[in-house]
């Protein structure tokens, strides 16, 4: 039994080791968004994707009615506060207005759809990139980015969050308090880390089961397995 | 004549349960290592399940392959089941390869008279790493694409025909819609079924020769009256109730990784998997998966390419030689402390290459992966020379076992 221990100390260790081990992350320093992941974040996140964000980004892989389904938002809600006025269906996916073209030419690429971005780049990178944005008139655009330098977005939150020039020096304070508008990124990006796997909803709900149901099985098998040994001498 | 006696007359199913299951006689020694070998049958059942599921929705076109893969996540039903099993099943199965084979160097169980067993499992493992690479670059993702380009390349180096070889892998000059076409069709028919006809072979192999234990000596040589041996057990019920319950230990982990760590902070599934592939766009470092990169730090080692690839290969090839590398009487490591200290150390080593093939080409990492790539090597060269010559412990004459 001892030996059991040891050994499944050390496997551990190892995995602990991994974790951080595997994932090698080079580049600057990034922030960690603060917040708890429930429904009522996501959905204030959501808002304000569908007004500041959608112009230009799709989620593709979205669909309104997820946001009733796996969120409990009510559909009259969606509709006024996510869905465009016209157009877009209730059980369509969420794609921007923006027509692919007209964004080739605006901006050079066509903004990236953000559906799997918190899965490619992490939480931490899109939260610092949101927030890393100073006004650079050498770009055509007016805006340039410490985590992405060069960045073709120009700073569509400046009109909550203020200006700032590359030294941090704030040229026009923006219409919340600092505190609120990290409050506001955060929302987004819990919003946007939802969208890059939405099955978390239906995880939590059946993991329980799933797992105690296993754990039960495992209980029998392990009796079952001392009564039948109990011949072997 | 009942129905039974009429189908037992002409079934060979009878016969075959009695063979391999109820008086199949193994060691009763087993300890938890024994549970690899069962685990992966298992894992390679679920594989087949929810590879199946996952098929159903692929596309593997250049345009719609992506799309499709992570459409299974967001509208099929359950669809985020089926593909987290399909991925974090991968890493599992090799997480179980790796002990199924440690176990079996720690107590000798590649010795002679289970040289073929070992040459048939070390074969299925190799076949293991051609399905996970395939398997890797249907989504299409950004990590496949250059991941993808980066392996087939290594055909290159193949003299004189290399160029011809890449270009009818690739089914043309780059990776392109037909690449995914034929690694489909590789992955779920050519590769799969190579998987389940050398898993079957490989039990077959063993039942012919039965079971090697910890204590590493052969339970035959000492025979009861009943003419079966005084260690051994049948396989059914005994065993088969034991791996029934490491099945319940096994799958709580699995459904626990699968539903609250899907990505196992991204070791199981890599960031760079969840953004589509773009020829325009190279990563800055491909690295394998965590299970193929020891032999990837191996062939960055060397800075030249070609002796770079000579060195993976040799290294991918020499466990294949292991049964006749060891001279030793006594098989299992428990009464021969040198060879257990040196596979203790060939087991870390290829934990810290699995690390160092995980980070960048940075200079600061060639001299670890020479001294881990030196290592690997040096425990096959020396093997011969130390199983010669160092000190051993008389094992038992009978398996050590206390009751439970």
């Amino acid at each position: 039994m001892k030996k059991y221990v040891v050994w499944a100390g050390m496997t551990l260790g190892l995995l602990a080791n991994a974790s951080g081990a595997f994932a090698a992350d080079n580049g600057p320093k990034m922030l960690t968004p603060h917040y708890t992941y429930n429904a009522k974040t996501i959905i204030a996140g959501a808002k304000l994707f569908a007004t500041d964000c959608m112009a230009c980004h799709s989620i593709k892989f979205m669909r309104y009615e997820f946001l009733t389904q796996d969120l409990g938002m009510s559909k009259a809600d969606v509709h006024k506060y996510i869905m465009l006025p016209t157009g877009s269906e209730f059980k369509g996916t969420m794609v921007s207005a923006m027509p692919i073209n007209m964004a080739h030419k605006w901006f050079g690429l066509p903004p990236p759809d953000l559906s799997q971005m918190v899965r490619y780049k992490s939480q931490d990178w899109v939260y610092t990139y949101l927030l890393s944005f100073y006004r650079d008139p050498q770009r055509p655009s007016g805006w340039n980015n410490y985590v992405f330098p060069n960045v073709a977005m120009p700073d569509v939150l400046a009109p909550y969050g203020g200006i700032v020039n590359e030294h941090g020096k704030v040229l026009r304070a923006g219409d919340e308090s600092p505190q609120k508008f990290k409050e506001q990124v955060t929302d987004i990006v819990a919003f946007l880390r939802f969208v890059s796997d939405p099955s978390v909803v239906q995880r939590d709900d059946d993991g329980p089961w799933v797992l105690g149901l296993l754990v039960l099985f495992t209980i029998f098998a392990y009796f079952l397995k001392k009564e039948y040994w109990k011949d072997v001498k | 004549m009942s129905f039974k006696e009429w189908f037992v007359k002409r079934s060979p199913l009878p016969e075959m349960w009695r063979e391999h299951m109820a008086e199949y006689y193994a060691p009763k020694n087993f300890n938890i290592f024994y549970y690899a070998g069962s685990l992966l049958l298992l894992m390679v059942v679920l594989q087949f399940l929810s590879g199946f599921l996952v098929m159903a929705h692929y596309i593997p076109t250049a345009r719609d392959a992506y799309d499709s893969v992570y459409g299974i996540m967001y509208d099929v039903h359950y669809g985020w089941l089926m593909q987290y099993m399909h991925v974090d099943g991968v890493s599992l199965i090799f997480i179980l390869l790796y002990i199924h084979m440690a176990r079996g160097m720690l107590y000798g169980s590649y010795r002679s008279p289970r040289e073929i067993v070992w040459i048939i499992g070390y074969t299925t493992y190799l076949a293991f790493m051609a399905e996970a690479f395939f398997g890797y670059i249907l989504p299409y993702s950004n990590l496949s694409y250059w991941a993808g380009t980066v392996i087939t390349s290594l055909f290159k180096s193949i003299p004189f025909i290399g160029h011809w070889v890449t270009t009818l892998v690739r089914g043309g000059a780059g990776m392109s819609g037909d690449t995914l076409g034929r690694f489909t069709a590789l992955h779920v028919t050519v590769v799969f079924l190579v998987i389940v006809g050398l898993i079957v072979f490989h039990i077959l192999y063993l039942h012919k020769v039965g079971s090697n234990n910890p204590d590493g000596i052969e339970i035959k040589a000492n025979k009861g009256p009943d003419g079966h041996p005084v260690d051994g057990i049948p396989f059914h019920p005994y065993y088969s109730v034991k791996d029934l319950f490491g099945f319940g230990v096994w799958l709580t982990i699995f459904a626990a990784i699968i539903f609250y760590a899907p990505t196992f902070h991204h070791i199981f599934l890599e960031r760079t998997m969840s953004t589509p592939a773009n020829p325009l766009k190279s990563l800055p470092d491909v690295t394998p998966p965590w299970y193929l990169s020891p032999f990837y730090a191996m062939l960055r080692a060397i800075p030249n390419k070609n002796g770079g690839i000579i060195l993976m290969v040799v290294a991918v090839l020499f466990p294949f030689v292991l049964p006749w590398l060891d001279k030793n009487p006594v098989k299992s490591t428990r009464y021969r402390p040198i060879t257990r200290i040196m596979l203790i150390i060939f087991f870390i080593n290829f934990f810290v290459l699995a690390y160092l093939g995980e980070q960048p080409p940075l200079p600061k990492y060639f001299f670890p992966e020479r001294l881990g790539a030196v290592i690997y090597v040096a425990f096959f060269v020396l093997l011969p020379l130390v199983s010669k010559f160092e000190p051993t412990r008389t094992p038992p004459a009978r398996v050590r076992f206390r009751a439970h």
